[in-house]
């Protein structure tokens, strides 16, 4: 091994702490890397898969009641591959031991051998046989809740009609990947699952044979969707059609295409930072490492080293710091993905989990690292290249430091005195004390950024669920009722209180902008599901006109006194202009409701609803799902509160997780920061601190020297850090606002405080592993050697 | 290098004509060398003398190529060595010059040996780092670190390092500066030795008289010019000095 090469591992060996430091951030930028774009192509390879394995529509139809007939005509449509008719109905099940109402998803499985789109994966058992009407397949996460298997029994209230079926198996379906009851926020097994039955038997229970109730359509290659979309609403719009709709507002897909928002946004937030801090930080040392072999650099070239020589030796210097980084990186990277994935698999319903190992992504992972500590290293080796042999021979002028305050003030006491060492160190390498309170900064920030999700939540659900949506439960009919439901519900045991509420399918366009919504009717004077101002004050709905959430106002750029267009896909099916009358804060979906009566008039109907909204007497609500499941009158039943602790329980997990990685990697680069700033101050003020010694001062007093630049770095730091952490909230809330959901940008003190500390705590770390250095320090040695 | 044309005979190894340097620092200008004309022929032994601040390191460092001279030419053979880019003055550096400083200047990361395979890894013919840690009586501590050994091994080590390359000149400035009486004089040994083992034209500049005695020819300077130059009749042999 040549001789320089052999200076280079050893100097890599004598700063290995600082190397390591520095590549610890490296390689959390790399493992960000890696686990941002490993995990977006491996959920999007896997249900890229799934997809086409199991062969999953482009797009769904709903219908009241369309005979088959149609079928034939929408699959000769130009544009359309195949079509699946089925019948999808929503069921209540009696589980043995379960207060609370669970319900189902029912899917019709065709005759045996005919070939469907949304083809379920069987994860075990066996299908229905043929001739065999009470039997079903389940999902396979509903079974594992309930501890169903092949062979058990199920009690379904099939259209109001109890019936006991028999499992014959578990299945996954790529339509139900991610499986969210309706109205509820977070999957949940144990209240929701599918249930996939022949349909002979779904036909006869509901009153639709030779007909269906549900489409899938694959579309051809290059078939323009909308235009398909727009010919099978006309053939349907008879049959009770409710609009056709693409994947995109499929739930499931949604959910799934939401995700893959989220980790794009991630992958393009964290791994910056890291690279940014690392290129911060390899400049800083380098520098240091540069000053210190001014006169080795001069030594070299006079022997007849040239520039790109030293040049390359610093480079590779910089390179092995890059390679340990972007190794760690590596490992920590899958090893993350791994978690990622194990995630995944507890929300995503995959029948397998394609684990994207592409080469390229490490090979981009460890390029960019790489980029980023040789940028860092640039201006340095550039310094260190075109040092003139004779200049470097020599030891640096001493540095010239500033006079502070015209020196007018008597410092006569050590604490003052070392005050103003410290700020003159601060203030004589001011990009470097720049990059150390960025760097620090920077940590702060990613707490701030991460860490407010909790709160957040909380605010979500104060507003969506103490001040809107108040109702202990939700009843759904199974169909549109005359208003004398309301009172059938009222009497119900345990009800405190009933509303009534009307859910229509509707389109509403402003100019170009068109989205799918559900119109809810409601009566102005409720006290459970209430809208909210955008002040988050409850708001009366105007006797006309339409009153749509912030999310959809902005979607559609409408405003208050805007005329939309609506059209209803139910009763008259008018298409009509309305007024904006009113926006309403909402999180969760897109919103639009108005006046009951006044819906009701616009659908050409009597005084009809789809359900009520109840409160409900904790002490007798047994009793009351008892007698719900005794009665025919709703088909499913949200509960609210159930589904609110559910989505706390859930989303606290999550976070708990993601804050568990997020105060790691901040740690990290509080800790490499600061050490760094630390060890170079050392090496610049060792002399100083040895000569202080020698004077008499104690360890200390010569530590305290260090110390409080350290603690000034870092309070200055901790204000810039809160400032990029709200912007980097920002970014992220609107990086993941989807159709589905938003989170309020809400950053309560409680979260700059918790950043503040750790990231104190993990510079005051660094700080006692240098000050031990101090203790040590060899008072002799430091003053016998040159400089 | 660019082959130039010849312009000395070939006995001059170093031919200097009018060579000028002037230091700018802010406004100060500092002229460190004023027109120096000199020369040194083949396998002869320089001492350079002169109060400090006289222009002595700055003369050695440009006919070194470690630094640019203002005006005026600066010949090494056939080369021109005040014509040279950096990449010029670089592999000039590489292949025919050995310096040897005062403070020693070696890497303390590496062994002694190591110090020396630095030149040995990048010259052209280079001998093998051991071989000239022996010739300054160096073999038994090649593996040892430059912490470890004493100024004046240090400073043999530094020679071994100038000598591995074979190089045709040899700059010493004060290489015994920071030695001792007895310890100079092993050091001088060992460049007395090289010179004559391996021919090289050797410049020592120094502020100890008595160092004059063993050189060819004495060479002194004043204010950034030579004052005074003087060839001694009979070198006297290094064990007869001591200061
Ligand atoms: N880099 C520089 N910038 C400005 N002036 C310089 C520089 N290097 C040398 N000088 C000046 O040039 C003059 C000659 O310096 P030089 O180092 O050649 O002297 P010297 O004879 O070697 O002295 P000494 O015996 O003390 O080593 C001095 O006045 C010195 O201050
Ligand atoms: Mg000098």
């Amino acid at each position: 091994m040549r001789a320089l090469n052999r200076k280079l591992l050893r100097d890599l060996r004598r700063m290995w702490a600082q190397s390591l430091a520095i590549a610890l951030v490296m390689a959390a930028g790399a493992a960000t890397l890696i686990l941002g774009i490993g995990a977006h192509d491996s959920l999007s390879t896997t249900r890229a898969a799934y997809y086409e394995a199991n062969r999953f529509a482009d797009l769904f139809a709903d219908v009241t009641r369309a005979p088959k007939q149609v079928v034939r005509e929408i699959a000769a449509l130009d544009g359309v591959a195949e079509v699946t008719p089925r019948i999808v109905k929503i069921a209540l099940v009696d589980l043995p031991g379960m207060v609370e109402p669970a319900a189902v998803q029912l899917v019709s499985l065709p005759a045996s051998g005919h070939a469907t789109l949304n083809e379920v994966y069987l994860r075990s058992g066996n299908r229905p046989q043929a001739g065999h009407n009470l039997q079903a397949l389940v999902s396979a996460e509903f079974a594992a809740a309930h501890f169903l298997t092949a062979g058990d029994w199920l009690s379904v209230l099939l259209n109001g009609r109890r019936t006991n079926i028999k499992i014959t198996g578990t299945a996954l379906s790529p339509e139900f990947i991610y499986l969210l009851g309706p109205g509820d926020l977070m999957p949940d097994p144990k209240h929701f699952g599918v249930v996939w039955m022949p349909e002979a038997a779904l036909a006869a229970s509901f009153d639709l044979d030779g007909a269906f109730s549900n489409l899938a359509v694959k579309l051809q290659a290059g078939a323009d969707p909308q235009k398909v979309m727009d010919a099978i609403d006309v053939r349907l719009k008879r049959y009770g059609g409710t609009g056709s709709y693409g994947r995109k507002d499929q739930i499931s897909h949604a959910f799934l295409d939401a995700e893959l928002m989220q980790l794009r946004a991630m992958s393009r937030v964290l791994p910056p930072i890291f690279l940014l801090v690392s290129a911060f930080l390899v400049n800083m040392t380098l520098t240091r490492l540069i000053a210190l072999e001014r006169e080795q650099i001069g030594l070299l070239k006079a022997i007849g080293y040239g520039r790109r020589e030293i040049a390359l030796h610093y480079i590779g210097f910089v390179t092995l710091i890059a390679l340990a980084g972007i190794l760690i990186g590596f490992v920590a990277g899958a090893w993350l993905g791994r978690g990622m994935a194990e995630l995944y698999a507890r929300f995503f319903n995959f029948p397998f989990l394609v684990f994207s190992r592409d080469p390229s992504i490490y090979a981009i992972a460890a390029g960019v690292t790489l980029m980023a500590a040789i940028a860092g290293a640039l201006r340095a080796v550039v310094q260190a290249s075109s040092l003139a042999p004779a200049v470097a021979m020599s030891p640096p002028a001493p540095p010239r430091y500033q006079k502070l305050f015209n020196g007018s003030i008597n410092f006569n006491r050590f604490i003052r005195t070392s005050s103003i060492i410290t700020s003159r160190h601060l203030f004589h390498w001011p990009w470097r004390t720049a990059s150390g309170i960025l760097g620090t900064a920077l940590a702060v920030a990613i707490l701030v950024g991460s860490l407010w999700a909790h709160g957040a939540i909380e605010y979500m659900i104060d507003v969506s669920f103490q001040k809107a949506e108040r109702q202990d439960a939700s009843l759904h009919f199974t169909e549109r009722r005359p208003i004398s439901a309301l009172y059938d519900a009222r009497h119900l045991p345990g009800v405190l209180r009933a509303e009534p509420f009307r859910t229509v399918a509707a389109k509403v366009r402003l100019g170009q902008r068109e989205r799918r919504v559900a119109i809810v009717g409601k009566p102005s004077d409720v006290e459970l599901s209430r809208a909210l101002d955008v002040e988050e004050r409850p708001l009366v709905l105007p006797p006309r006109g339409l009153v749509i959430s912030d999310t959809l106002a902005g979607i559609l750029h409408a405003r208050i006194g805007d005329g939309v267009e609506l059209e209803l896909m139910e009763g008259a099916q008018e298409t009509l202009t309305i007024p904006v009358t009113g926006i309403a804060t909402g999180y969760f979906g897109l919103g639009a409701m108005m006046d009951l009566a006044s819906l009701n008039h616009l659908l050409g109907e009597g005084p009809s609803i789809s359900g009520v909204n109840v409160a409900i007497d904790e002490n007798k609500s047994s009793a009351l799902f008892a007698a719900l499941r005794e009665t025919p009158l709703a088909s499913f039943i949200v509960l609210q509160k159930r589904s609110v602790k559910r989505f706390r329980e859930t989303a606290a997990q999550n976070i708990t997780i993601m804050s568990t990685v997020y105060i790691s990697l901040a740690a990290i680069i509080a800790f490499g920061v600061v050490y760094n700033c630390a060890r170079i101050s050392l090496s610049e003020q060792g002399r100083e601190m040895a000569s202080l010694r020698v004077l008499g001062f104690t360890r200390a007093e010569v530590s305290s020297l260090l110390v409080m630049e350290l603690a000034v770095m870092v309070v200055l730091a901790l204000p810039l850090g809160w400032a990029i952490g709200y912007a980097i909230g920002w970014l992220v809330v609107h990086g993941f606002a989807s159709e589905l959901y938003r989170v309020p940008l809400v950053i309560g003190k409680d979260v700059y405080a918790y950043a503040s500390l750790v990231v104190l705590a993990a510079a005051s770390v660094s700080a006692l592993v240098v000050r031990r250095r101090i203790d040590r320090l060899d008072m002799i040695a430091v003053l016998k050697t040159r400089e | 290098m660019q082959p130039l044309p010849k312009a000395t005979p070939p006995t001059q190894v170093f031919h200097v004509q009018g060579l000028s340097k002037t230091y700018r620092s802010n406004s100060i200008e500092v002229l460190a060398l004023r027109e120096v004309d000199f020369s040194a022929a083949a396998g002869e032994f320089v001492v350079i003398l002169g109060p400090s601040g006289s222009g002595k390191s700055t003369f050695l460092n440009i006919i070194g190529g470690l630094d640019s001279a203002t005006s005026g030419d600066a010949w090494f053979l056939d080369h021109q060595i005040t014509k040279l880019s950096e990449t010029g003055l670089t592999q000039y550096r590489r292949e025919h010059v050995g310096f040897i400083f005062q403070f020693y200047n070696l890497v303390p990361s590496l062994t002694a040996l190591e110090n020396v395979q630095l030149v040995t890894d990048i010259a052209r013919s280079p001998m093998k780092a051991a071989e000239a840690l022996e010739l300054v009586g160096l073999a038994e501590r090649m593996d040892h670190f430059p912490a470890e050994l004493s100024g004046g091994e240090q400073q043999r080590v530094a020679i071994a390092r100038a000598i591995a390359k074979r190089p045709e000149v040899l700059l010493c400035d004060e290489p015994t500066g920071a030695l001792d009486s007895k310890t100079g004089v092993q050091v001088l040994e060992a460049l007395l030795k090289v010179n004559a083992e391996i021919g090289a034209t050797t410049l020592v500049i120094t502020h100890n008289a008595a160092i004059q005695d063993i050189a060819d020819r004495v060479v002194h300077f004043g204010n950034g010019r030579i004052v005074r130059e003087q060839r001694n009749a009979k070198r006297k042999p290094v064990t007869s000095i001591s200061w």
